[in-house]
């Protein structure tokens, strides 16, 4: 009975573990954009999170989350194929990263506002209708 | 919580960088040094950066959670020979009237410098923003 009130949660709280890696992700390409060989590497939020809900029913995500050794199923990192080669076999392109740091940094603000919302309204259900 | 491990990562970035503007600044600074008693100038020297894994000690972190910082590996030295220039009246030159500066090259070095301080503020920006959404998430709930 006490998951249903956060199963709307569980659903945002993975979505924000996903965003909070894939901001790190990116956070680690910015950080190597002058290393020499460096590959860029990314991860595809949709189907991460796909896998991460196990596509069955909500609730079951919770479980396979603790059976989980590491915690949580890990998103498969992909390497990104870079627009223009570079001389030292860098893959790292500037624009692109930034882009998707930004991108990524403003889902992950309107994740915790979709949480925001939930617990609000799940404190205005619990209210006593007398209260003001 | 691996939003903290941004900061570890951006830092190593931004005393990378600084590193490497440090070298710069010794670089352009050595540009008209000449030759000392020993015929040997000044020679450029440059940084050769290296992906370093930050938060790879912990062993119940996955393999995947560990991200890529960055460090100096080495510093080079430039093998180029020194510019020589004909001056037989200066105090250092050779018994055939040349006198040999360093091999720095300005333009190189302000492009190396210009990159750079483009690398650092990116990182800075990097912090800033997961700092705010470090802060935002711990006005989780409140508001």
């Amino acid at each position: 009975m006490i998951n249903r009130l956060t199963d709307a949660l569980d659903f945002h709280a993975q979505a924000l573990v996903l965003r909070s890696q894939r901001q790190q992700l990116i956070a680690g390409n910015i950080a190597n954009v002058d290393t020499p060989g460096y590959q860029a590497r990314d991860f595809d939020f949709a189907s991460a999170l796909r896998a991460a809900r196990g596509g069955g029913a909500a609730g079951e995500g919770i479980a396979r989350d603790i059976l989980t050794p590491g915690g949580r199923p890990q998103p498969t990192l992909r390497f990104v194929h870079p627009a223009q080669t570079n001389l030292d076999g860098n893959s790292v392109d500037m624009d692109r990263e930034r882009a998707n740091f930004m991108d990524n940094a403003l889902k992950f603000d309107a994740t915790l506002r979709f949480i925001n919302g939930n617990v609000r309204t799940t404190l205005d259900a619990m209210k006593s209708p007398n209260s003001p | 919580m691996s939003m903290l491990k941004i900061f570890d990562v951006a830092s190593s970035a931004i005393s990378a960088q600084s590193q490497r503007l440090n070298v710069v600044a010794s670089n352009l600074s050595n540009a008209d040094t000449v030759a000392g008693p020993d015929g040997q100038a000044y020679k450029a020297r440059q940084v050769v950066f290296q992906t370093a894994l930050v938060g790879s000690r912990d062993a119940f972190v996955p393999a995947t959670d560990t991200s890529a910082g960055v460090r100096v590996s080495t510093v080079t030295e430039n093998s180029a020979p020194g510019r020589r220039v004909h001056d037989p009246r200066h105090p250092s030159a050779d018994a055939e009237g040349y006198v040999t500066y360093s091999n720095v090259n300005p333009v190189e070095e302000m492009v190396n410098m210009i990159s750079a301080s483009r690398s650092y503020q990116n990182s800075v920006e990097v912090m800033n923003t997961a700092r705010s959404l470090l802060q935002k998430t711990l006005q989780m709930g409140q508001s």
